[in-house]
């Protein structure tokens, strides 16, 4: 089997004496999705700001392709190649759809000392931009401003922010929801999409989707890991049957 | 870049023309009070590159106003013009210097506290001219003669002229106006833009969002010097209260008042704060109630924060937006 691109190993994270994330280690592969599913409060979207560097581990260990990443500032993880998309949404409401992904864009191509050309003039930033808003769909709302937009709208330009940073690894915090049924089809064929070439974690509620387009799947509890493996593994784990009786049929928004 | 004529950019055009010729007809007393407001104007936009473009609200902004006053005083020998070029880049490269000291501290705490750091270490250099003997005291120190603009012997202009003076700071203005103008739709400008929206996701997007706000505020710090140099050798005396938190206060009033997160706003602001105090402290207009001038002039602020959120300016856009 070929290298992780980010293996987390032993990660802990407490707020005061709650213990939110408690020893999990994962490792995410190019061309491979790694599902990530449990209870609200189980620790997933504290994870997913370990691996961003959004929160530093109080324990444990991160690795990307390789590296120690250690006590890296947030914004050289994401230049590192690390992306991450926020289950709040996190944008720049009173911008323009193509203003917050351009700002995504040119995050990749800071050129701050060019301060004489305008921020629109650069054909690179230009270019992956238009690729990202057109790759979730949201062609025709380039020039709306985001907080007009519905809010699966923003879902999408949240994703469209993620990708065009253009990391490696995704970090997908919920990106289905509050989507509509045929944005969330649009979305998980998006995402076997991207698989090709990053390496993508993806939370998840919706069971059908994350099952369906995960070739691996970690279940939280509590902050731990209560059971990794295959598909097909978790959903015969008694474990899982345990712990989640009836919990895929909720979960059906 | 192009320009339509429409009746807004035949206005600005008749003003700015209008500004430029104004020395060839108006009074000296009149002239010097529109030198002050383009140098008051030039101070304003840089705080307001702080206020309306970063979010980040400063209440020591005088500190540098007052420290390039102070340099350009002191490097100004009591008989003779001192040289310009050597008082001017001493005093902006003090502002730099004191911008990258206060700002790599100040910068790591947010709004209130970002207020009361910048106010405390305004207060610092204040106390520091009240309290010694470096700059003449509470009293102050004069400039004798303005510096001398001059390479190798011969003088490019003549500062002690009011009218040539005049025409400098309005150059100076322009030039900053277009500078921030041009800083602000670039990379640059669009990052400081997205941080002072949401900083969080700046980070996340992989911006050194420490590094931008720290770039922007000595930017505005050598801005405000470049003020406080002006204002120093037009009055020919500089003292403490020049780096008093009135003089901070003051200035965050101007941006205020013309609508912040508009460069025009900030020097329309400046101008009618100047006109409005010259207005309301003259005494043969208003009698023994001019010295309530600061009272009046705050019921003016309260009157435009309440009814007009973006500032005067706002009146003028309300037209042409939406
Ligand atoms: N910044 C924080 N400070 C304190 N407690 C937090 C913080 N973030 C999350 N928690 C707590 O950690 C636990 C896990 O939360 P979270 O990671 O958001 O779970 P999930 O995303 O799986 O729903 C919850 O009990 C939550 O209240
Ligand atoms: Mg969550």
């Amino acid at each position: 089997m070929s290298k992780p691109v980010l293996s987390a190993r032993n990660l802990t994270k407490r707020f005061g004496g709650l213990v939110a994330v408690m020893d999990v280690s994962l490792d995410l592969f190019k061309g491979k999705v790694h599902g990530v599913i449990g209870t609200n409060g189980a620790g997933k979207s504290t994870l997913t700001n370990l691996l961003s560097g959004d929160l530093p581990p109080t324990t444990g260990s991160i690795f990307y392709k390789g590296m120690e990443l250690f006590d890296l500032p947030q914004h050289r993880v994401s230049r590192l190649g690390i992306g991450r998309s926020y289950q709040k949404t996190n944008i720049f409401p009173a911008f323009t759809v193509f203003e917050n992904v351009r700002l995504a864009a040119q995050a990749l191509h800071q050129r701050p000392f060019q301060f004489w050309k305008r921020a629109g003039s650069f054909a690179d930033v230009n270019q992956i931009t238009e690729r990202a808003i057109h790759a979730v769909g949201l062609s025709d709302k380039r020039k709306i401003q985001a907080f007009a937009m519905s809010h699966g709208e923003q879902r999408q330009l949240e994703i469209a922010m993620c990708i065009a940073g253009e990391p490696e690894v995704l970090l997908l915090d919920e990106p289905l929801a509050g989507m509509g049924h045929s944005e969330a089809e649009r979305m998980i064929d998006l995402i076997s999409r991207l698989k090709n070439d990053h390496a993508i974690m993806l939370i998840e509620h919706d069971m059908d989707a994350v099952f369906s387009v995960s070739d691996y799947l970690t279940v939280m509890v509590n902050g731990q890991v209560l059971e990794s493996g295959t598909p097909e593994r978790i959903r015969t784990s008694d474990k899982v049957q345990q712990a989640y009786l009836g919990y895929g049929e909720d979960s059906h928004v | 870049m192009n320009f339509k004529i429409t009746t807004r950019n035949l206005l600005v055009a008749v003003l700015l023309l209008m500004l430029c010729a104004l020395p060839l007809f108006a009074e000296k007393f009149y002239v010097q009070l529109f030198s002050k407001i383009l140098i008051m104007g030039i101070f304003a936009m840089s705080l307001d590159l702080l206020v309306g473009y970063v979010g980040l609200v400063s209440l020591g902004h005088a500190a540098f106003f007052g420290l390039a006053g102070y340099c350009a005083a002191l490097l100004s020998p009591q008989y003779e013009a001192g040289n310009f070029f050597v008082s001017f880049s001493a005093a902006i490269s003090i502002c730099i210097l004191f911008a990258l000291l206060t700002g790599v501290l100040a910068l790591r705490t947010k709004s209130f506290y970002f207020i009361m750091v910048t106010l405390a270490f305004a207060q610092m250099i204040f106390f520091i001219f009240h309290d010694t003997k470096i700059g003449g005291g509470g009293d102050g120190i004069y400039i004798y003669q303005k510096p001398l603009l001059a390479i190798s012997g011969i003088t490019l202009l003549e500062l002690e002229n009011f009218k040539t003076f005049y025409w400098f700071t309005f150059g100076w203005l322009i030039a900053i106006y277009a500078f921030l103008r041009i800083l602000l739709q670039s990379h640059y400008g669009h990052a400081l833009g997205g941080i002072k929206v949401n900083e969080h996701r700046m980070r996340a997007l992989g911006y050194p969002v420490f590094w931008y706000k720290l770039s922007a505020y000595v930017i505005a710090g050598s801005i405000g010097g470049i003020a406080g140099y002006f204002n120093a050798i037009q009055f020919g005396f500089v003292n403490p209260e020049n780096i008093s938190w009135h003089t901070s206060a003051n200035v965050l009033m101007m941006v205020i008042l013309g609508g912040m997160g508009s460069l025009h706003g900030a020097v329309f602001g400046a101008s009618v704060f100047i006109l409005l105090q010259e207005l309301i402290s003259n005494e043969s207009m208003l009698g023994s109630f001019a010295s309530h001038w600061s009272l009046m002039m705050g019921f003016f602020i309260v009157a435009v924060s309440l009814f007009l959120p973006n500032g005067l300016t706002g009146l003028f856009s309300r037209g042409s937006k939406k």
